[in-house]
């Protein structure tokens, strides 16, 4: 029975809470059923870590737990196949949580709720569709299932420019789809053992298993596939959708975009990338390098002169995402934990800054950092939470972006060679530069004297704000705190991977 | 005189040519039809001759000409209930003037 | 040993953070401050417990045939980034340790009782003993640190709390701008931090400093780099450099010095604690920490003298023509901490012995009470007269005699004269230059003669001088109870600790050393140069009078640069704002908004452009359709036609 297996359990819901929303009229139904979905997806992701990392430490080292498999055409051998490691369950887990707090910090969404939340759950079933599935077309199906709802979701809920910035998050996305189905139909027809080419599969297991595809096409297939990942883990030259789309889109979408979406970028360059195709891998690796390279430190560097509170953070979120992509690219252990803890640390932290930008935006009508000042003394709650957001992103100790960019820093540095030193050092350069655009808005906004004398009477947070940004402040200083269980739940994740690699060169 | 099949085609081109001609160059709804209607009859004639010339003895020509007359009518039919509403709704049957629809 | 101590240490000053951080805004103050002062009574109580345990009780855990040993408290395993490379938190007990616990909880306790009646009625009073007790914490964890990375962690949280405190009266544009310079000074230096110990992690076997400073360890390490060179350092010179480099982020070496003197904007409280007797000196901490290996590579103890000496000249000149009282301490800290780099930079086991790293260590414990007393004893000059100018002080020692002498006695000590504080370690240290070279003895001698110079000469504008006319109508007085007891007690210290005997504690080998100090060569002549220094001032600044001026017209271009610090802020502004900000910042962004995404628009203009085109063939009308096809049909029947025939 198919609903035996927990894992389908993340795709149910969503679509119990579909069906939830389709009968609700008011209100108040509407947040219940999202408060009582969300709730349960939290708790399912949390027992589903606790049960995982049990597993492991019994000592069942199999690379996917919970497995399950549904033929569901046949022609072309696509089936449900379901399972996940470490690194899935961290991302499920992430995921819920933004889910939960995306639900809390768009409680009083208008116009039309229902529709909205409508399109949120559909959204994040194709996003938590996407992390249960090893089979690379259902995944791609939920991929795209993920990324048609982001187009009404900013551009009927949106500000700003808000037709312009859908469509083009949207085609941008659609363009990256392009390229990676392209890559996918190439893995599928060559994923079979040589000698008889009807053994097609879209299994990554199998896939990797088989290790049958021939190196001249693994270089055409690296960078499609890797392009078409990269393009929603933002890269440098096709970011240039995250900061229009982050800027129009609203508060919720915004937090389950940077904070989950841009995450299935990263998950799906090392899924399938770097694992279905390691040869190419160590050996294209370096122009991937280049260009994630420059991301880390463009991004910065044009954070630091924005004026609007969401460019800034959307330039963030380049700089940091691409140093998921650079980490992953370093092709060891360490560096790619390192990725793994930023892609966390990174959906939390943006979450939390893009939910509190709309928290600030909802009260001043403007992001605009030159018309705002002194927000601190009129708003302490929401300053405090953003100051801890700041330092967060700017890794302080105790946060989880420290322990993320740390990791990924001493991985990457142990490669020997002078490339890799470079780019490495050049990467390291983003942390001081990140700290000067934080602490540029930081001091703007919320220190210093009150700019603007209309804004003395705004009210600080409400309750459901205080519970949407404590649950990620909690979550962001639990792994800041405490990362080494990180470590044990995806240390086993990797070896397939890494033998795979080094079996390669 | 011994009637030769071309004697009869030939005709029924020329008139065909003119449904087209009339079809392509006439602007009134109506004209346009009536075009139309003289293609279909063309080809009707086309039948009638084939089945005639090539397979005496068969009706399968002359049963699919009666046939290709009766859906004429109701075709005409509609289409001048089409042409009347247009008419209606836009005091006008100047094809260049029906972009309503139009991207 | 039990590790029950150790942790309390360690764990009190965080739970003072998080109580008085998350309640505080529900406390009172006095509620607040009382928590704040007995939390940092208890850890001080605890670190003098732990400290005495470890010099004194004789335990073998801790001292052997009379060397003492490093000893591992507690260390466990925070963050494994692979097999060999693995982060601990722990607790180190070793002489520099127990040392600084007892150095950052005394000043610390002094603060915290100071502030209670500097802080008194102040906004946010129960912040500020949250932001001291993290603090506290922060820079406990740094000095007990295992290993280097635990270190960097502790490292950047002491910046942070650093940056919370400048920025403490958070409405002010100036304080902001001062906390956002300092934190962003110091994160570029841990970012050489950051690079080198990323360099030494490539080549160490582990981050453990006991391990890695063990006997034997460092050639180890310098063998495993294989002779790798680069721009002709070895790997491990280039490697402590950068580590130095954060060290001169912290310690505010030049050219990394400027966010210290702005740091003032922060409460006076807060200069004394962490600008002045904690923070600042991670690191020297830092050096001596990491001494072993750095003894393997001369040069890189060489750049650290070559900095130390530049730096302590140019922050003594400086300080000579500052007007805002706490600017000249500032820049006297910068001074002192140059002093103790140099001194550490110095030390060679082949020079008395390692003199040096004992002098630095000695330097720094002293340096750490007069200064806390000295920035205390600003801070009740500045809380009566409400300004920081010394153009509206002066006279001040008949309505504040507690003040004037514990100022006095600070200014005493720091200038080296017999038998306060600063003349024992100051005299061991000048001992270790005049080893190492007679150039540098020389050159530290005369910086040794500035200090005391412009150390009186501000005592002198303060507490002599003219009495401002403005005390007539606002009659300053001597500060609460809170503030005056720290300063008699930090008096009674600076007195007395010359005396203490350095160098049985703390040595670079950890075997005692016996101090004997050099009175013919060494004292008598850095005595006579500090006696005629004090002279000189006494007879330009005791009473009104024109010398100043007419001196500073001596030089007029030289008093203007040393009163403009010599132009650094300007050269750092112009980097900073008009290169790296205007040019690379905004250039970047333009190409980003224009040339990245304007392809990308391009891309929808063609398509768009390209189907306004093409969507006229879709024109609706079902005659060009049919001209089309029968164009079309007869084209292709042609087509047909010619290529049957």
């Amino acid at each position: 029975m198919i609903l035996q297996n927990i894992l389908i359990w993340f795709v149910i819901i969503p679509l119990i809470m579909l069906a939830g929303l389709a009968v609700c009229k008011k209100m108040t139904q509407i947040r219940t059923v999202m408060v009582v979905c969300s709730t349960a997806l939290l708790i399912l992701s949390g027992w589903l870590c606790m049960d995982f990392l049990a597993q492991r430490a019994a000592g069942n080292t199999a690379e996917m737990l919970y497995t399950g498999d549904w033929l569901w055409y046949a022609p072309l051998n696509i089936k449900l196949s379901v399972g996940v490691d470490g690194i899935s369950v961290l991302m499920l887990m992430l995921s819920s949580i933004i889910v939960f707090a995306g639900t809390f910090a768009s409680w009083k969404i208008t116009p039309l709720p229902r529709n909205f939340f409508l399109w949120f759950a559909l959204l994040s079933m194709g996003v938590f569709g996407f992390f249960i599935t090893i089979d690379i077309f259902t995944m791609f199906m939920f991929y795209e299932v993920a990324l048609i709802p982001m187009y009404l979701l900013i551009g009927v809920w949106g500000t700003g420019r808000k037709e312009y910035s859908a469509m083009k998050l949207t085609l941008m996305l659609m363009g990256g789809s392009a390229f990676l189905m392209l890559g996918l139909l190439g893995i599928y027809w060559h994923s079979g053992p040589a000698a008889d080419g009807a053994a097609h599969t879209w299994n990554i297991l199998e896939i990797a298993h088989n290790g049958a595809i021939s190196t001249g096409w693994q270089y055409f297939l690296f960078p499609m596939t890797f392009v078409g990942f990269g393009v929603l883990g933002a890269m440098f030259p096709f970011h240039t959708w995250s900061p229009d789309g982050h800027a129009c889109a609203p508060t919720a979408v915004s937090m389950l975009h940077a904070g989950v979406l841009m995450k299935l970028g990263g998950y799906g360059c090392f899924r399938i990338a770097i694992y279905l195709l390691p040869q190419a891998a160590n050996d294209l690796a370096w122009i991937f390098i280049i260009l994630t390279g420059i991301s880390v430190v463009y991004g910065a560097f044009s954070a630091c002169v924005q004026t609007d509170l969401k460019y800034i953070n959307a330039y963030s979120s380049v700089s940091h995402c691409g140093m998921v992509l650079f980490a992953i690219l370093m092709l060891n252990t360490t560096a790619m934990t390192g990725a793994i803890m930023q892609m966390l640390s990174h959906g939390l932290m943006t979450a939390l800054f893009f939910a509190l930008i709309g928290m600030i935006y909802g009260r001043t009508h403007t992001r605009d950092i030159r018309k705002m000042g002194g927000l601190m003394q009129i708003m302490p709650y929401l300053g405090v939470c953003y100051m801890i957001a700041g330092f967060a992103s700017l890794g302080l100790p105790g946060l989880s972006g420290f322990v993320a960019e740390m990791t990924i820093f001493f991985g990457s540095f142990q490669n020997g060679d002078m490339f890799h030193r470079v780019f490495v050092i050049a990467a390291t350069c983003s942390i001081v530069i990140t700290a000067v655009y934080i602490l540029r808005v930081v001091g703007k906004l919320l220190l210093g004297p009150v700019f603007d004398e209309h804004h003395r009477s705004l009210t600080d947070a409400t309750w459901w704000e205080r519970f949407s940004t404590v649950t990620l402040i909690v979550c962001i200083a639990a792994i800041g705190c405490f990362p080494n269980w990180i470590n044990d739940a995806i240390q086993h994740s990797f070896l397939p991977i890494i033998e795979n690699l080094k079996a390669a060169i | 005189m011994n009637l030769t099949m071309l004697m009869y085609l030939i005709p029924s081109l020329i008139m065909f040519a003119c449904g087209v001609y009339g079809f392509i160059t006439r602007k009134n709804l109506i004209a346009i039809l009536i075009s139309l209607e003289l293609m279909l009859n063309s080809v009707d004639l086309n039948f009638v001759i084939f089945n005639r010339f090539l397979f005496p003895g068969q009706m399968e020509g002359m049963f699919f000409t009666l046939f290709a007359i009766g859906i004429a009518a109701a075709e005409t039919a509609l289409a001048i209930a089409i042409v009347i509403n247009i008419f209606r709704s836009i005091k006008n049957i100047d094809v260049r003037k029906i972009t309503k629809m139009k991207f | 040993m039990d590790c029950t101590l150790p942790i309390l240490i360690l764990a009190i000053p965080i739970t003072m953070f998080l109580i008085l951080g998350l309640l505080g805004m529900k406390m009172s103050h006095k509620l607040a401050g009382i928590l704040g002062i007995l939390g940092m009574g208890t850890a001080m109580v605890l670190s003098y417990t732990v400290a005495f345990d470890y010099f004194f009780s004789g335990n073998e855990l801790f001292v052997s045939a009379g060397d003492r040993l490093q000893y591992t408290v507690f260390d466990v395993t925070w963050l494994q980034f692979s097999e060999r490379l693995v982060v601990n938190l722990g607790f180190l007990l070793d002489p520099i340790s127990a040392m600084m616990l007892v150095v950052i909880t005394t000043i610390s306790f002094f603060v915290h009782l100071y502030s209670w009646g500097y802080m008194e009625g102040e906004k946010g009073f129960q912040r500020f003993y949250a932001f001291l007790s993290l603090f506290s914490f922060s820079m406990l964890g740094l000095v007990v640190a295992t290993n280097i990375f635990q270190m960097y962690i502790f490292w950047e949280l002491v910046g942070v709390s650093s940056y919370l405190l400048i920025g403490f009266y958070y409405k002010l544009p100036s304080a902001v701008s001062a906390s956002k310079k300092a934190f962003i000074v110091t994160r570029f230096a841990d970012l050489g931090m950051l690079i080198g110990i990323l360099v030494l992690s490539y080549y160490m076997p582990t981050f453990n400093f006991i391990e890695l400073t063990a006997p034997g360890q460092p050639e180890a390490v310098l063998a495993s780099t294989g002779g790798a060179t680069f721009l002709g350092g070895s790997v491990l010179t280039w490697a402590l450099v950068l580590i130095f480099t954060g060290g001169m982020g912290k310690s505010a070496m030049l050219p990394l010095h400027i966010w210290l003197p702005d740091a003032m904007e922060g409460p006076t409280p807060v200069s004394a604690l962490i600008h002045a007797a904690t923070m600042v000196v991670a690191g020297v901490y830092l050096v001596a920490r990491m001494f072993p290996l750095y003894l393997m590579e001369y040069q890189a103890l060489d750049f650290i003298v070559g900095i130390g000496a530049i730096t302590a000249l140019y922050a003594a000149m400086v300080a000579c023509a500052q007007v805002d009282i706490k600017r000249v301490l500032a820049f006297s800290t910068i001074s002192q901490i140059a002093f103790m780099m140099v001194s550490l930079g110095v030390a060679r086991p082949e020079i008395h012995e390692g003199l040096g790293y004992m002098s630095s260590m000695f330097h720094l414990f002293t340096h750490a009470m007069f200064k806390a007393l000295l920035f205390l004893g600003a801070g009740a000059i500045i809380h009566a007269v409400h300004s920081n100018d010394y153009t509206s002080m002066g006279g001040l020692r008949k309505y504040m005699p507690i003040t004037h002498i514990t100022f006095l006695i600070g200014c005493l000590a720091i200038a080296g004269i017999y038998p306060f504080a600063g003349f024992f370690s100051k005299d061991e240290m000048l001992s270790a230059m005049y080893g190492y070279s007679t150039f540098w003895g020389v050159w530290m001698t005369f910086v040794a003669g500035l200090t005391a110079f412009y150390m009186f000469r501000l005592y002198y504008l303060i507490f002599w001088w003219e009495e401002n006319p403005h005390y007539k109508h606002h009659k300053p007085h001597d500060a609460p109870w809170q503030m005056s007891l720290p300063l008699i007690i930090l008096a009674v210290v600076s007195c007395v600790a010359g005396f203490i005997p350095f160098g049985e504690l703390v040595t670079w080998n950890r075997e005692p050393y016996h101090i004997h100090i050099e009175w013919l060569k060494i004292a008598i002549p850095s005595l006579c140069v500090a006696i005629f220094a004090i002279l000189l001032a006494t007879v330009m600044y005791a009473k009104k009078n024109s010398l100043p001026d007419k001196a500073a017209a001596i030089w007029p271009g030289l008093w203007t640069a040393a009163h403009r610090r010599f132009y650094w802020d300007e050269i750092y502004m112009f980097i900073t704002h008009k290169i790296i900000f205007n040019v690379i910042c905004q250039s970047i962004a333009w190409f980003d908004r224009h040339i990245i995404d304007g392809t990308m628009d391009a891309f929808a203009k063609v398509t768009q452009r390209t189907s306004y085109v093409i969507r006229g063939f879709q024109s609706g009308s079902i005659q060009t359709y049919v001209w089309w096809y029968i164009v079309g049909a007869v084209a292709l029947a042609t087509i047909t036609c010619w290529a049957i025939l």
